[in-house]
This record gives C-alpha cells, sequence and structure tokens, in this order.
C-alpha cells in the first residue's frame, strides 16, 4: 500500500483570521476563530453523515433488519411482530428516522437485542479496557515508528534505511488477526525451547492478589495485544515519517545550516525534523481508525474485554442495534480525535496561524 | 517505462512471484479434486502433523494444507481482484468527475472522499457484510464501497493537472463535451496511475477478505486463506499449537499482499518522478 502523506488540513486554503494583518501582528489568537469554526462545523456535518449512514446500513440496506437478526433460529410470527414492535421497525420510514435521529441526539442508542441492556450503558462498561490498549499501542508504535522514520530517511539507501523499510512493508502485509495467533501459539502455549510466557487472553487472571503481583499480571497480559496493535499502526508512521523527512531533505534551508557549520545531528533535529513533524502529528490522529480496526482483532483474539470484542460479539449474532452504537461511538470517536488534530495544527505549526 | 519498471528488483521480484501463483492459482483444478477438498469425505485424519502422506499435514477435517493453500488463492486472489476493480472504479468515477467539474460538485464529492478516509473501515466493511447476507458477493461489495477513496484524491489530483494543459482547451474549443473530454482525453491520462493505485489495493483487498472470512462473515465452506484461518481457530489449532495450520495461509497472505505492495510501489515511482528521486 502506498503510504500518502496526509495534505496539511487546509493549511494553505484557510482565510485570514479577522482583522487581517493587524491581527497577525498581535499575533492573534493561537486558533484563528474563523479557523477553529469552520473545523467544528465540519465535523459536526461528518457527525451527521455517520447517524444516516448509520440509519440506511441497519434499518433499509438488511430489507427486515428483524429477519436477518433472528436468522437461522426458529421464530414463529409473533415473536417477530413483537421484535418489531420493540424496535421501532413497524412504523413508517420517515417516522422511524424521525425517532432515530432524536434517540441519537440525545445520547440513547437503543437497546441491545443480545444483552437486553442499552447499548449505552455496553459502551460504558467495555470503553476504558479498549481506550488503554488502543492508547498504550499508539504511544508506543508512534514512539518508535517516528523515531525510526527519522533515521530511516536521513540515512536512506543505507543498509538499515532498506532492513527497516522492509520490515515495516511485511508487517503492512500480515493481516492482524494472524500476527495474534501466532503470538499466542510461540509466547502463550510455547513452542519447542520457548516456554509459554504470556497468557493467552483476558485482563487479569483471578487467583492474583495483592498490589505487586497483580500489577504484573497486568502487564504480562497487556504485552500480546499490544505487540499485535503496535505491528498494525507502527509501518505507517515510520514510512510516512520517512516520506516527509525525504520531501525536507533536498530542501536549500538545510544546505544553509550545513553552509552555516552545523553539526549534522543538529540540522536534523533543531532544523529538518521540526518541519516534517507536523503532517506525522497528524497522521497519528488520522490512523485512530486504523487503530480502531486493529484493536477489534486484537481484542477478539486476545479476549480482551474492550468494545472490539463487543463488536465482534455483536457480528456474530448479529445484534443490530448494539452495531449501530458501536459503528456510531467509534466513527463519533475517531471525527473527534481529527478535529482535536485540526484544532492543535495552528498552535504547533504558526504558518496556518498567520497565513 | 517499461524498462524503467524492469530495473527496479522488488517491483520485479514481485511480479515475478505473482505470475507463478497466478498459473498455480489457475492450474489447481487439475491437480486438485473436489474429493480433495470435501470436508465429509477428507482424505486424511483431522489435524495430522506434516508426514510422508500430507507433505504440510492435515487441517480440522483432515484436508490436506497444501491442497487447502493452493486452491485458497484462488478465492482470495479473485475477491482481490474483483473488490479492487470495484474499487477502482468508484475511486476513477469520483477522481474524474470532481476533478474534471470543479466548483460545488468537486466541494462535495471530496467532502465524501475525506470522510471515507476517516472512517474504521473494517468496522464499515464488516458491519455492511454482516448485514447482507455471509457470502463472497457480499466480501467483494463490502470491501469494494470501502477501499475506493485513496484512488479517488489520486485521480483527482492527476486529473486536475491533464486539464491544465493546452490540448484539453483545444478539445474544448472544437466543441468536444464534458464526456468526449472526460473519455478521450483525461482517462487515457490517468490510466497507468489507477493501474498503480489497483495494484497497491488489491494487496489491501486480500488482508481485508482474510479479515473479514475470519470474523466470519465470507462463505465458510468455500476454501480461502481466510475461511481456512478460521477454521483452525475453531478447532482449536491455536491451543493444540498445531502450527501447520496456522502457518501456510498466513504465509500466503503475507507473501501476495507483498508482492502486489511492492509492484504498486515500483509502478508508482516510475510515473511519479517526484517519489523515484526519494528511493
Amino acid at each position: 500500500m502506498s503510504i500518502t502523506v496526509p495534505a496539511p488540513p487546509a493549511a494553505a486554503a484557510t482565510p485570514p483570521p479577522p482583522g487581517g494583518a493587524a491581527a497577525v501582528r498581535r499575533r492573534g489568537p493561537a486558533i484563528p476563530l474563523r479557523y477553529a469554526a469552520g473545523r467544528i462545523g465540519g465535523a459536526a456535518v461528518s457527525m451527521l453523515a455517520v447517524v444516516f449512514t448509520g440509519f440506511f446500513l441497519f434499518r433499509i440496506v438488511p430489507g427486515d433488519p428483524v429477519r436477518a437478526m433472528t436468522r437461522g433460529r426458529p421464530v414463529d410470527a409473533t415473536q417477530l411482530a413483537a421484535l418489531r414492535h420493540q424496535f421501532g421497525i413497524d412504523k413508517p420510514l420517515i417516522a422511524q428516522f424521525g425517532d432515530y435521529t432524536l434517540r441519537v441526539a440525545r445520547g440513547d442508542l437503543g437497546t441491545s437485542y443480545q444483552y437486553k441492556s442499552s447499548v449505552s450503558s455496553l459502551i460504558g462498561s467495555h470503553v476504558w479496557p479498549t481506550v488503554y490498549l488502543v492508547g498504550t499501542a499508539t504511544l508506543i508504535a508512534a514512539l518508535l515508528g517516528l523515531r525510526i522514520g527519522v533515521r530511516s530517511a536521513w540515512k536512506h539507501g543505507s543498509r538499515s534505511d532498506r532492513a527497516n523499510t522492509g520490515i515495516a512493508l511485511v508487517l503492512w502485509s500480515m493481516p492482524t488477526f494472524w500476527l495474534g495467533l501466532i503470538l499466542i501459539v510461540v509466547f502463550s502455549v510455547g513452542v519447542g525451547p520457548i516456554p509459554g510466557m504470556f497468557p493467552t487472553g483476558g485482563m487479569s487472571s483471578p487467583d492474583v492478589h495483592g498490589l505487586l503481583p497483580s500489577f504484573w499480571d497486568h502487564v504480562r497480559h497487556l504485552v500480546l495485544p499490544c505487540v499485535t496493535l503496535i505491528a498494525v499502526i507502527y509501518a505507517q508512521y515510520l514510512l510516512t515519517m520517512r516520506a516527509t523527512l525525504l520531501e525536507e531533505i533536498g530542501a536549500d534551508y538545510l544546505t544553509t545550516a550545513r553552509a552555516k557549520g552545523l553539526r549534522d545531528d543538529d540540522v536534523r533535529r533543531k532544523h529538518a525534523v521540526p518541519n516534517a513533524m507536523l503532517p506525522a502529528v497528524t497522521l497519528v490522529f488520522l490512523n485512530l481508525g486504523t487503530a480502531v480496526s486493529g484493536s477489534i482483532l486484537a481484542e477478539t483474539i486476545f479476549s480482551w474485554p474492550g468494545l472490539g470484542s463487543l463488536f465482534y460479539e455483536a457480528l456474530t449474532v448479529p445484534d443490530l442495534p448494539l452495531l449501530e452504537g458501536l459503528f456510531i461511538f467509534f466513527s463519533a470517536a475517531v471525527i473527534l480525535m481529527n478535529l482535536l488534530a485540526e484544532l492543535l495544527y495552528p498552535i504547533l505549526d504558526p504558518r496556518v496561524r498567520t497565513s | 517505462m517499461i524498462a524503467d519498471f524492469r530495473r527496479r528488483r522488488a517491483g520485479m521480484s514481485g511480479l515475478a512471484f505473482l505470475v507463478l501463483i497466478a498459473v498455480v492459482a489457475l492450474a489447481a483444478p487439475l491437480f486438485i479434486t473436489s474429493h480433495d477438498l470435501s470436508a465429509v469425505y477428507a482424505p486424511g485424519a483431522p489435524r495430522q502433523a506434516p508426514g510422508s502422506d500430507f507433505l504440510l499435514g492435515t487441517d480440522g477435517y483432515g484436508r490436506s494444507m497444501v491442497d487447502v493453500t493452493i486452491w485458497g488463492a484462488r478465492i482470495s486472489l479473485t475477491v482481490g481482484v474483483l473488490a479492487t476493480l470495484l474499487a477502482v472504479g468508484i475511486g476513477a468515477l469520483v477522481g474524474v468527475t470532481a476533478g474534471h467539474f470543479g466548483g460545488w460538485p468537486a466541494t462535495v464529492l471530496m467532502r465524501v472522499t475525506d470522510w471515507f478516509v476517516v472512517l474504521p473501515v473494517l468496522v464499515l466493511a464488516s458491519a455492511l457484510a454482516a448485514v447482507l447476507r455471509p457470502g463472497v458477493g457480499t466480501v467483494v461489495v463490502a470491501i469494494g464501497v470501502t477501499a475506493w477513496p485513496r484512488t479517488a484524491r489520486v485521480v483527482r489530483a492527476q486529473t486536475l493537472s491533464v486539464e491544465a494543459r493546452p490540448y484539453i482547451e483545444r478539445a474544448k474549443a472544437l466543441g468536444g463535451g464534458h464526456l468526449h473530454v472526460m473519455r478521450r482525453h483525461i482517462l487515457p491520462n490517468v490510466m497507468p496511475l489507477m493501474l498503480a493505485q489497483a495494484t497497491l489495493t488489491v494487496s489491501e483487498a486480500i488482508l481485508a477478505e482474510a479479515t473479514l472470512a475470519f470474523l466470519g462473515l465470507s462463505d465458510p465452506t468455500k476454501v480461502s486463506w481466510g475461511t481456512t484461518l478460521q477454521l483452525a481457530r475453531q478447532v482449536g489449532a491455536v491451543s493444540a499449537n498445531d502450527w501447520w495450520i496456522l502457518l501456510p495461509p498466513g504465509a500466503a497472505i503475507v507473501a501476495v499482499a507483498l508482492a502486489f505492495t511492492l509492484v504498486g510501489r515500483a509502478l508508482e515511482q516510475v510515473l511519479n518522478p517526484r517519489l523515484q528521486e526519494q528511493m
């Protein structure tokens, strides 16, 4: 897959801040108001589109959602009718859509077919393990990927660059779930001389007590799912950082810096990297969608009790209200994080602020 | 251009590998019979370790892992290519339309594209596959309608640069309509880039097929790399340490996806001189 560098969000197209030159001279607010309003408006439109897609995907595409959910199970006509009434799909489509939009706007995501409890409370009770897993993995993958990406680009064409790029491309071509399975076989079950070091799944063992032992037990549970997830996102960070920095490498200001007699390290750290850093930071946020997808697989393989496992269970039923709720929640989370990245952008890059 | 591609070793070895796999997959019916792949009348005992009877052992039903892996290439490649055709088709349509007309249609189309880029694709694709009837066709559609945005972006950028060339103005001045300009002048110029994008998308689609099949959203009776791995997990191959069931399909996915990626990257570099300097 090609790693296209995401265009800096509206860096070039941003209208000048109100007040024009005067505002620039006073350095203006850290985040230009009109810019911020535009981004927030854009995110709101995206969110609306998600809500519409949710309705279309789970109410219209299946034909009869109740039949889709009860596929392969013996149900009689009265049960079907009761279910249809419960999910409100015995009403005309327009009325359904009105109900649905109002419900979602109130934060009510309906009732799970499988658990018989509200989708919002299910998400609430499963969200933290996922945040924790995705957060840890993203942090480690970003630190590793960006750092190695910088080194690769700086010494491009060298043996270490080719090795790093090669590893990244292999990881990129690897199915997440398969990597997880192989890690379980090698490090949990044990192969040959390697003993089973890590637990096969879950977040903790029930028989461990005391602060330090349970902390250690917890870390041991985290290692394998975390490694799986890091492998998914690491490659993209490395390749993007490398590509971005490579574009800077021929730039005149770097020649100037070198001509001034700066050490190579200083040229890299103080001149080249800060300029290449911005697309990379954006990427960390943009990539959250990939991280969420990866977390579904990692959690499924390692029975990590988070939203990913919940999504997998909902898929197998299929529990449409729960799927719908999770779809909206995942998308909302990603849109929100992107909005955050766009709002942070002018703070990180003065060129966006004053343009 | 072809000579330029030939000089790229990674791309050439990827291409050679893909040709080999394609030949093997096409020839598979000559040496694998439906009897070899029957789940009920499987030729061996379930989960037999590699030995003289079965070079790579047997899967959860007792079928030879060699046969299953080779046959899996057929479904995995077919789904990968079909989903890619759909994705690149949608991407090209959106990209050329947005690039040619500009104005508000472009704004709307590119907003939709950006929206798709951001969304968690697997969530969308698997939800779609769960809602429709599980099966190979569903998987193709689910991947196709979610994998197009990158192609759309690349094609739009290229269309914009082609639109600025004088011969487009000439064609318009001579009375060429929108459809004529798009078909006869823009499309041929966007084609090579579309090919590069398509190659990269195939690798993505093959990974997505395996993932969706593994999540149980494909037809479990069709032998593909994803369904083989799903079956392996169901019969407990992971905790029993039956590595011979897990290794071949996964290795095949990695090898084919990597080969497509290498070819695609090499094509991109040949077509885009700016990338070329970077290597």
